[in-house]
């Protein structure tokens, strides 16, 4: 019973990760390989607005979401509207630079020690009994926020006038744009909402565990969970963290806690050597002659 | 008749083509030769690494810059090679002529194995079974130091020890790897990479094997790659995990990006720059007086310093030091016009 908590719990946090990953592929086919260090930025955000609004929690938060919002357009606005239309190597290699950038400027920033959010925000993780197991307060909320951001972002993409010119820009960029949707405007918000989603998970992840440089890795690992559910699925995506999740947690339960770090990775070989496209992905087709 | 024509293939294939490039050459050759007598020990380590990484890069800028194959794995590749050597040195107590070619087989079979997917999969699929290559070889490598109880990593016993030494066998190594490439990128091998590059529908529709110049582009440059990480565990004596991290990778797609895509001058030049960087970074950092200050965050400095300069060439100049130098040359040749006068 508590192995199926610790699986959701890991699940949901994976999925937080993942739904950017996935939200930036699907409408812009790049792979944004700076999440992990967006993540952490939203993370000491929230470090900074805490001491801001001391006293005020709640401020705080959305203080701290309102800046990972801004912070994804700042990046498309400033780096990623050059790569448009570049090759998807120099797109990729683009945020490959970006993410060493702000790891270096985070360090130079805030320094490299540990840091507790929630302490600064002036709560504590409280370990609610559900019988059978435990799971802490933050882990709680970590499932709500995923469940919360999956029904908000289906709603935004099916019904949304906004949200139907992202996937129509996501399908046919250049039909989209001859129909008058603006590209930059579409690209713009994708990163933004994929930027605060990670900046939310990495808020919790930092309320629960403590800030520090891990957490880059959190979100790297959060990547295979993508691909193995398909990468511009976001039902895809909650599918293959809930995956990644379970063989993770089970594995650590039963073989060797060291494995946590391959894991994923492993599984994610498997998935593309077997069915590359993830278990709900649209099938990109190879050219052939 | 002025001018310079080629009247047989043969010159259209020749590396060297006029005698002012034979002349550079030689003169790069001699002062590459003259330069371990002249040089301190500091300079004398930077050559070395300049000249190991350059063999790294090449290999890279083989898959990436050449074959258009995105690879995250690349320090996962070289810690395979350094790995394989450090092992047999242990176990076995086996010798460099027996590290060199085991290194250089787990190279290829390693750069099959993840070449595969590539078949199946385009572009950013295929980074992604990369970077899990890189995160599989080094949790191995981890592991096999922690089960032998090598914890803070594994002590090689280098043959050679003078820097003068290994100087002159990196450089021969380097050169070899140069002339490797560049053969091999002449040749049908070569061809077939750019054209896998520029469409593969039309590279196959021209009769070329997609899959075979695929996996040939993997198996070469994972082959080179793991050489180059057996040499570097012996001129660093010295092999761990942690060595091999994804920065390594990072500064090694680096130099192909600075240097400039597609080309192997660019490849030398980009390693270059990224191992001087940090030595540049820590004379800025003496020259404004922060060195005592940030002295605990170097690293950080140099992560942020590093991040600046790829978007900086990536933004402003893709085709990286080597575009700059072919723009300085069009300036010059073309001087007082700025382009090809027309007729």
């Amino acid at each position: 019973m508590q192995l199926a908590v610790n699986i959701l719990v890991l699940a949901s946090i994976y999925a937080l990760i993942c739904c950017g990953y996935v939200l930036i592929y699907k409408v812009s086919r790049v792979l944004s390989l700076a999440h992990g260090e967006l993540m952490m930025l939203g993370a000491y955000g929230l470090y900074a607005t805490a001491s801001l609004f001391s006293g005020h929690p709640l401020v705080a938060l959305a203080a701290a979401a309102a800046l990972a919002l801004a912070v994804g357009v700042a990046v498309y606005a400033a780096l990623m509207w050059r790569m448009t239309g570049e090759s998807v190597l120099a797109a990729v290699l683009a945020t490959i630079a970006l993410g060493i950038l702000l790891r270096g400027a985070m360090i130079l920033m805030f320094g490299t020690q540990t840091q507790y959010p929630l302490r600064d925000l002036g709560w504590t993780n409280a370990s609610l009994d559900l019988g059978a197991a435990r799971i802490s307060a933050v882990g709680l909320t970590l499932i709500l926020s995923t469940a919360l951001v999956y029904g908000a972002l289906a709603v935004f993409l099916r019904l949304t006038r906004w949200g139907i010119r992202m996937r129509a820009a996501g399908q046919y960029p250049l039909l989209a744009a001859q129909r008058g949707i603006g590209l930059h405007g579409i690209y713009a918000l994708a990163w933004g909402l994929a930027t605060f989603t990670a900046g939310l998970a990495g808020m919790l992840i930092a309320c629960d565990a403590g800030l520090e440089g891990t957490l880059v890795i959190i979100g790297l690992k959060a990547f295979p969970a993508a691909l193995v559910g398909g990468l511009d699925s976001l039902v895809g995506a909650l599918l293959g963290s809930l995956v990644v999740a379970s063989a993770e947690v089970l594995l650590i339960h039963y073989v060797d806690p060291l494995l946590s770090d391959v894991v994923p990775f492993v599984i994610l070989l498997a998935m593309l050597v077997a069915r590359p496209w993830g278990l709900l992905g649209t099938r990109e087709e190879l050219d052939r002659v | 008749m002025s001018g310079y024509y080629r009247t047989r293939y043969a010159e259209d294939f020749a590396l060297l083509d006029t005698a002012t490039k034979k002349a550079w050459l030689a003169f790069l050759l001699v002062s590459l030769f003259i330069y371990p007598f002249l040089a301190g020990p500091l300079a004398l380590d930077l050559a070395n690494q300049i000249l190991l990484g350059s063999i790294g890069a090449v290999a890279l800028m083989l898959l990436t810059g050449y074959a258009g194959q995105i690879s995250l794995g690349h320090a996962g590749l070289l810690a395979a090679g350094a790995f394989t050597t450090g092992i047999l040195f242990k176990e076995l107590g086996a010798g460099i002529w027996v590290t060199l070619p085991a290194s250089a087989a787990v190279g290829a079979a390693l750069g099959l194995v993840f070449g595969l997917p590539s078949l199946r999969l385009r572009g950013l699929y295929l980074a992604v079974s990369t970077l899990a290559l890189h995160f599989i070889v080094t949790f191995a490598g981890g592991e096999y130091e922690t089960r032998r109880g090598y914890s803070t990593g594994i002590i090689i016993d280098s043959p050679i020890s003078d820097p003068r030494a290994w100087y002159l066998v990196l450089l021969a190594a380097a050169a070899a790897t140069l002339l490797f490439g560049s053969n091999l990128l002449r040749a049908r091998t070569g061809r077939a990479w750019r054209a896998i590059h520029g469409r593969e529908a039309v590279a196959e529709a021209l009769g070329v094997s997609v899959h075979r110049a695929k996996l040939s582009a993997f198996v070469v440059s994972s082959t080179l790659t793991a050489l180059a990480g057996c040499l570097f565990a012996y001129y660093r004596g010295f092999v761990s995990a942690e060595a091999f991290s994804l920065y390594l990778t990072i500064q090694y797609v680096a130099m192909i990006i600075i240097g400039g895509m597609g080309s192997l001058l660019g490849a030398v030049l980009g390693t270059i720059f990224v191992v001087l960087f940090p030595y540049a970074i820590d004379i800025a950092m003496s020259a404004l007086g922060l060195a005592e200050r940030l002295s605990s965050v170097v690293f950080a400095v140099n992560y942020s310093a590093f991040g600046l300069v790829m978007i900086a060439f990536l933004v402003f100049e893709p085709q990286g030091l080597v575009g700059l130098w072919r723009r300085l040359q069009s300036w010059f040749l073309l001087w007082p016009f700025k382009q090809r006068p027309l007729a």
